[in-house]
């Protein structure tokens, strides 16, 4: 009886909090607060990468991500692309993920249009699709980029896309950005791209992954740069000067955390006062 | 002979790319290229191989009924449909068997294949990843408890961190003055990934990777033999 009344009692409250984080996620986004973010070190290490990378030079973006964490990589991805095409970037497209290919395409499709037939495709960038392989792929590729991918996602023929004429091998790629969720993804190419061939590698991850990213960035460089979340795609928006997704995102978030952060008080004063009463119960039956 | 002969490739293959490593020239690079190009090919089959194990297993448990069978039907309708769509009329860029499928684009505003992916994988994927929020939420309040020293300490670096990564930190603690600009909560956030976090993920990192050399030298000797299937 006691057990079925504790468990209506804990089904109660799970209801309750789900319902409540339901709105604390919901009227931020109906009743947006306006709330600003800040850029710190990571995100700005990444920024630099690309900004101080010369006009023209060929770069590689690989979406190693599937639809699950798209809240958070998409808009990494969609600045990332803005800011490189800002640059004139000449950006190379391709995955880790099977679903990774069209993340890339979603992500050119919306960042052209803001640059309509400012960039075209096979000149401007390139969308080389799925490989499985994770690290060994990008060994290959620092052999002969052309045998790994013969084709681009159109089916054109690597020699007849012009952004990959005079592309041989990885090694001629100025710098690589690995939106990555999981495995195979960011480390294969800190491991190899930079490891191997010395190619500086910035990196986007969920927030929940970055914290085992951050030994990469050091004094080395393993990793020039890491946004880790929807807060770090804020930032980015931030310092390309637009309001995006991500910027938008951080008022639910936000108000979500905090949410999270008062359920933990509430949760300690319920074991706190539970821990008083039957201490006092003990107290009153040993007289 | 049925576990020799795999054991004798994985032990050449292992010694070849492990001394290719060292001494990247003719023959060993030659060997680690053909190598490499194989274990592409053989990546690729994987996904057939995944392909029909998910419908052989889908399939044995709708025949015998299992609990929750229907789901399995569930799996294997969106299979085949997406299957049958990515056939029949391509991807966004890759025509199919019955060409770009114009007319069906036309009236969805995407092929069948693009369509169902942005408006029904994506958002499936998408809700999937967030009803972790509500299993936060409501263990946030369960088990988050004072008790211990280590507990106490996970949970107050969790508070800060949490906080430090909100919108709210800045304003929160723009009061602190300059002189103890460090206990404002973006910086005591930055602090604690950059210094305990790193420390101990580079501990975590340094032993997963002594793990990786112990693992691969027992496979590459064949004293580790799980992945041929028995139980050895």
């Amino acid at each position: 009886m006691s057990n079925d009344i504790n468990l209506t009692k804990t089904l109660r409250e799970r209801r309750i909090i789900f319902l409540l984080l339901v709105l604390a996620v919901a009227i931020p986004i109906i009743f947006p607060l306006g709330l600003k973010t800040h850029s710190t070190p990571l995100t700005e290490k990444a920024f630099e990468l690309i900004e101080s990378t010369p006009a023209g030079s060929p770069v590689i973006i690989s979406f190693d991500y599937d639809p699950s964490t798209v809240t958070e990589l998409q808009p990494m991805a969609i600045a990332i692309i803005e800011h490189a095409w800002r640059k004139n970037h000449k950006i190379i497209a391709m995955a880790m993920w099977p679903q990774g290919s069209q993340m890339a395409d979603m992500a050119f499709a919306e960042v052209q249009k803001k640059f309509g037939e400012e960039k075209v495709y096979g000149v401007d960038y390139v969308n080389l699709g799925y490989k499985p392989g994770g690290m060994v792929i990008i060994q290959a590729m620092g052999r002969n980029l052309k045998t790994v991918f013969p084709k681009d996602t159109a089916m054109i023929d690597y020699d007849d896309i012009p952004i990959l004429k005079n592309i041989k091998t990885i090694k001629e790629i100025k710098y690589v950005v690995s939106l990555s969720a999981g495995d195979p993804g960011l480390r294969d190419w800190i491991m190899t791209a930079n490891g191997k061939f010395g190619i500086p590698v910035a990196g986007g991850t969920t927030a929940v992954s970055a914290p085992g990213f951050l030994p990469y960035v050091n004094d080395q460089n393993q990793l020039s740069g890491l946004l880790g979340g929807l807060k770090a795609a804020a930032e980015y928006e931030l310092l390309l000067g637009y309001e995006g997704t991500a910027s938008r995102g951080m008022n639910p978030q936000s108000v979500a955390h905090i949410f999270i952060l008062m359920l933990i008080v509430a949760g300690n004063i319920r074991v706190w006062r539970n821990r008083k009463k039957e201490k006092m119960a003990k107290e009153v039956k040993n007289g | 002979m049925k576990s020799k002969i795999p054991q004798f490739l994985a032990f050449i293959s292992g010694v070849v790319i492990l001394v290719a490593a060292f001494i990247p020239h003719t023959p060993f690079g030659m060997f680690e290229e053909t190598l490499t190009n194989w274990f592409m090919i053989i990546s690729s089959f994987a996904i057939l191989l995944g392909q029909s194990s998910l419908i052989q297993s889908n399939l044995a448990k709708i025949s015998q009924k299992a609990p929750d069978w229907k789901y399995h039907i569930a799996t294997l309708v969106s299979f085949g449909a997406m299957l049958i769509f990515g056939l029949l009329w391509g991807m966004e860029n890759t025509p199919g068997i019955l060409g770009q499928g114009e007319k069906i684009a036309e009236n969805l505003g995407a092929k069948p294949f693009d369509y169902l992916f942005e408006y029904a994988f994506m958002p499936l994927s998408s809700t999937m990843f967030s009803l972790l929020a509500f299993y936060i939420a409501s263990a946030a309040y369960r088990a988050f408890i004072f008790k211990t020293f280590e507990s106490n300490l996970l949970l107050i670096t969790a508070v800060i961190v949490m906080l430090g990564r909100t919108s709210f930190a800045t304003v929160l603690t723009s009061w602190i003055p300059d002189s103890l600009h460090f206990l404002r909560l973006p910086e005591l956030t930055d602090f604690i990934m950059q210094y305990p976090n790193t420390a101990a993920q580079r501990a975590i990192l340094i032993s997963a990777a002594l793990g990786v050399v112990g693992a691969s030298l027992r496979i590459i000797l064949g004293i580790e033999r799980s992945y041929l299937g028995g139980d050895k």
